[in-house]
């Protein structure tokens, strides 16, 4: 086995393109900021879109995968002899087949083999089929038989340092040393408090389960290959598949069209690129690798369980002054980041000079996490909002004077304490409190029967948001006037093609519906990193922009001549050229003759760098309502406000739909969604949406508002515009629990807040007297 | 396909209610596990069998294919007559990214055999459409802003065709039971409340 050259980019883009425009932000916009229908919800209600799970070629196979049913195993001997005769079945590969004889990295360093004798989880690829049908793959899939060494396992965080655990990894159970972080001396802190609060919470591991499942076609044209991916990134895509089959990425081509949810697992390749190559290469056929849904609970990812034991100072007049916080978790088998992030609010979000915070990072044998929507976000404030809840209330202040006590003004967790760009937290505070009607309903009874209703709270910010280098669009325009928009970000679902066709409508007066744009795909659209952590906006907005500007400044190049108006005496209205000085001197676009001799104008934006010594961060205040059956320990949620800070308002409507896209996903954490482990085998017990529970229609609220803050951030880029799809899922579940505690006065410190956990409490509450 | 009567808190007489699809479907989805685990390597696979010739009534069109009868009608209806505009979600009954309507009323259709589904009429996404335009409750679905990604969104407008044929003028509860078998993982059961109740008004000015 060779070992192939991974691509990795390390730290900031060296040389990216000097912008081509740099203009001003919008002092007023025409198009951008309204509510408007997406440009491409034709195509997905009507079902002409083509997701790459529909993507059906002629003569195609369609591949299973044998998956490790053990939690801590090696294989001894795989026999696939018998099946290859099977009905219907084409290539059968397992570890000992040359063709598969492939690394595969699970980080930078740690490798494996494609199929490797050692499983350490359940869900581990051992083998695969691929034949004429589904069914005659899964056929062939249960008939191979697999001789496995099972070993004891460790499915339990807490228990994976204990002497004696089952190693996951030679060498013990932790992913390197703790990290630590500290400023400030937080026992000096501690000292100054007027109260001193400590309480551990958890929250429990979350799978994304994004509604189209995992999986891609391949099919190979001599040395070149094709994916149809289910991605959030076809570029990143390109790279893992193209360095492990050791081709040019010129030869791999992923086209990523639509794609129905990732929410971070699909950030990056998989196992199933590489396999479904390998098959089709195999076959000389297309082959379609989709995982099954029960598949999609064990080897795709999940946001980590986090351990937290928070320690917080504050004196009575509300004044933070220490907070120590030590973090548990686990990221699965292998070291991908199972407590990243998860101490950043802590020692971010709230003014507080003395902060100690401690990760340890540790192995079980479970399927390997990946970045979930805000990594580390929701369960840092799980800890630190219900904390800040308890502060509250232990100096008699109400929540929301404690948070807008202590809003900061710098980023005090980041290297020199850089101030934000901008900081909406206080108004997302105080607007959002109003809104939400917050000091009546706080005073409120909670009901004299057996349900009780209360009110919560909870803020946070998200680290990143602000996008950044590279991104490089191209806009077209047509000689009538029309306009294509080529770029390679996919539209995951929140609103990307919509908000970028509306920046191009704003330069260039285009309507809507005359903007064709390009879906993600590597041989056809521009350059773009994976849509996620919130910067697809910020990052393809200016680029987009400055691609019309250019396009602009040459369609005024052109109607100057023909206006014989100096071009920078220009401006569109409507569909046409018109002189700032006489609006008499006008042209409309599609008579311009210069552009018809042309045929096309094409302009190249790229993003810019980010402003230095400073911080753009979004941030977001929550408000909820919830009932609780003290008979049963139920908990219905009644009404969600967010209040949140993204910098300007791309499109009302989209954005609407992320914020209760959030708060639905975060009712989800506060309420039903955890994995469980078996203890006798260690597999994931709730495999499935029958038993792991999500939210459906019945279980949130139809009165769910969205108040944004509308302030353009004028320093973050020239759209003004911050990230929002995950400060919006981030407080959440914070708010839900302190909603819990208000209503009935049981602090739920660990997550799900399941009726038989809340029951229980209750019941200790009353036994306690 | 039955469908509950008495699920949730304002009762919904059409659209897959969660509870009562278990109810029914139940003893025929352990039927076909239990077949499956008793597979020995080599033996013809269980459930297996030659090709058969079924004839399927989609969208108003008979379209005849030969089909393995373990083959779902969902399987056939996007990997054989190529209407991939039904989705699949987890082909065990739980998301209603499948929903199709049979006879009008909303059924899952990776819990139904290809077979089954003989002699009734089957419609998709594709036959609520009016030729190139979007229908009713799509056009609802759109003015709403009820999706984000899309993909479970053909099964949640035909469950809302479904419910509103049922019911054309449903309270906002009878929405919230009628939409409870579609799962949507981006959480835009808000906007779809509001897109069933505007799909409600402009069928009934559409007359439809």
């Amino acid at each position: 086995m060779k070992t192939p050259k991974l691509y990795f980019v390390d730290g900031a883009v060296p040389e990216s393109p000097a912008p081509t425009d740099t203009p001003a932000p919008w002092t007023e916009t025409r198009v951008v900021g309204k509510s408007l229908p997406r440009v491409d919800a034709y195509d997905r209600l009507s079902g002409t879109a083509v997701y790459p799970s529909d993507v059906v070629l002629p003569d195609m196979l369609y591949a299973a995968v044998l998956r490790c049913p053990h939690a801590n195993a090696r294989v001894r001997k795989v026999d696939g002899s018998l099946v290859e005769r099977m009905p219907g079945v084409r290539a059968v590969i397992t570890g000992d087949s040359k063709a598969a004889d492939l690394r595969w990295y699970y980080t930078r360093t740690v490798f494996t083999k494609l199929f490797d004798p050692t499983c350490r989880f359940e869900g581990e690829a051992v083998a695969a089929v691929a034949a004429e049908t589904p069914q005659q793959a899964w056929d062939a899939v249960r008939a191979i038989t697999v001789e496995y060494e099972v070993f004891p396992f460790v499915a339990d965080e807490r228990k994976a340092l204990e002497p004696g655990a089952p190693a996951v990894h030679d060498g013990g159970n932790r992913v390197g040393e703790p990290e630590k972080y500290q400023r400030g001396d937080v026992v000096k802190g501690f000292a100054e408090a007027d109260k001193v609060l400590e309480a551990s919470y958890r929250t429990a591991a979350e799978f994304h389960t994004p509604m189209e499942l995992h999986g891609c076609v391949a099919r190979w044209d001599g040395k070149r290959l094709t994916l149809w991916d289910s991605t959030q990134g076809v570029y990143g895509v390109q790279q893992r598949v193209a360095s492990l089959l050791e081709m040019p990425l010129a030869n791999v081509r992923v086209i990523g069209s639509y794609m129905g949810g990732g929410f971070g697992s699909k950030l990056q390749a998989d196992k199933y690129n590489l396999i479904a190559a390998v098959l089709a290469k195999l076959t000389a056929r297309p082959v379609k690798l989709f995982l099954t849904r029960e598949e999609t609970f064990l080897c795709v990812g999940n946001r980590p369980p986090a351990g937290m034991r928070l320690k917080a100072g504050v004196k009575n007049d509300g004044t933070l002054t220490a907070f120590d916080l030590t973090v548990l978790g686990t990221g699965g088998a292998y070291p991908t980041g199972g407590t990243g992030l998860v101490d950043w609010l802590v020692r971010d979000l709230y003014t507080c000079p003395n902060v100690r915070t401690e990760a340890t990072d540790v192995y079980i044998n479970g399927g390997p996490s990946r970045p979930m929507r805000a990594p580390g976000h929701p369960q840092g404030a799980w800890a630190l909002e219900q904390m800040m809840d308890a502060l509250a209330e232990a100096i008699g202040m109400d929540p929301v004077q404690l948070r807008l006590k202590n809003v900061p003004t710098v980023s005090q967790a980041n290297e020199g304490q850089p101030p934000y760009t901008t900081t909406g937290l206080r108004q997302c505070l105080t607007e959002g409190a109003k809104a939400f009607g917050w000091d009546a309903v706080r005073r409120r009874s909670k009901g004299d029967g057996p349900v009780k209703r209360g009110v919560g709270v909870a803020a946070g910010l998200w680290i990143a948001g602000d996008g950044g280098p590279p991104a490089t669009v191209i806009v077209k325009l047509f000689p009538d006037g029309s306009a294509n928009l080529n770029m390679g970000a996919s539209d995951i679902g929140t609103g990307t093609k919509t908000v970028m066709a509306m920046v191009v409508a704003e330069e260039l007066g285009v309507p809507l519906e005359q903007i064709q744009i390009e879906n993600a795909d590597t041989g056809t659209t521009e350059y773009a990193t994976a849509s996620g952590g919130s910067k697809t906006v910020p990052t393809e907005a200016p680029a987009v922009r400055s691609a019309a500007l250019a396009v602009k400044r040459q369609l005024f190049e052109l109607a100057a001549e023909e206006l014989k108006v100096p071009a920078n005496q220009l401006y569109i209205e409507g569909d046409a050229v018109v002189s700032t000085k006489d609006p008499k001197v006008t042209k409309k676009i599609a008579a311009l003759q210069g552009l018809r001799r042309r045929g096309l104008l094409i302009g190249v934006g790229t993003r810019g760098p980010n402003i230095e010594g400073k911080v753009i961060n979004p941030f977001v205040a929550q408000f909820c309502e919830v009932e609780v059956d003290t008979r049963t320990g139920e908990v219905e949620v009644l009404r969600f406000l967010s209040a949140n800070d993204s910098g300007r308002v791309m499109n009302r409507l989209t954005y609407e739909n992320q914020v209760i896209g959030g708060i639905t996903m975060g009712i989800g954490l506060a309420l039903t969604e955890q994995r469980v482990f078996d203890r006798q085998t260690g597999k994931v017990v709730n495999r499935n949406w029958h038993d792991y529970k999500i939210p459906t229609a019945m279980d949130v609220p139809a009165d769910m508002t969205s108040l944004p803050i509308d302030v353009p951030d004028p320093e973050a880029n020239t759209t003004g515009a911050k990230g929002l799809g995950e400060p919006v899922t981030i407080p959440t579940a914070a708010a839900v629990a302190n909603a819990v505690y208000d209503a009935v006065g049981v602090r739920v410190t660990e997550s799900p807040i399941s009726p038989m956990r809340l029951i229980g409490l209750i019941a200790a509450r009353g036994k306690r007297g | 396909m039955g469908h509950d009567q008495n699920d949730g808190k304002g009762g919904c007489p059409q659209g897959v209610s969660r509870r009562g699809f278990f109810t029914a479907v139940g003893a025929g989805a352990l039927g076909a596990a239990t077949l499956g685990r008793s597979q020995t390597p080599g033996a013809p696979p269980a459930g297996a069998a030659e090709p058969t010739k079924v004839t399927l009534r989609v969208n108003g069109r008979a379209h005849t294919v030969l089909a393995e009868p373990r083959w779902t009608l969902l399987f056939v209806l996007r990997e054989r007559l190529g209407l991939t505009g039904t989705k699949v979600g987890c082909e065990r009954g739980e998301c209603g990214a499948c929903t199709v309507l049979l006879d009008g009323t909303p059924v899952y259709a990776c819990m139904m055999l290809a077979l089954e589904a003989e002699g009734h009429e089957v419609t998709t996404l594709e036959g609520l459409m009016n030729g190139e335009e979007l229908g009713p409750v799509q056009q609802a679905f759109l003015q709403e802003d009820a999706f984000q990604c899309g993909y479970c969104t053909p099964g949640q407008i035909v469950a809302a065709e479904g419910l509103l044929r049922a019911n054309p003028q449903p309270t906002l509860e009878e929405i919230r039971a009628g939409m409870s078998g579609n799962l949507c993982r981006c959480g835009t059961y808000a906007h779809i409340f509001k897109a069933v109740k505007k799909a409600s008004e402009l069928k009934k000015v559409a007359g439809r």
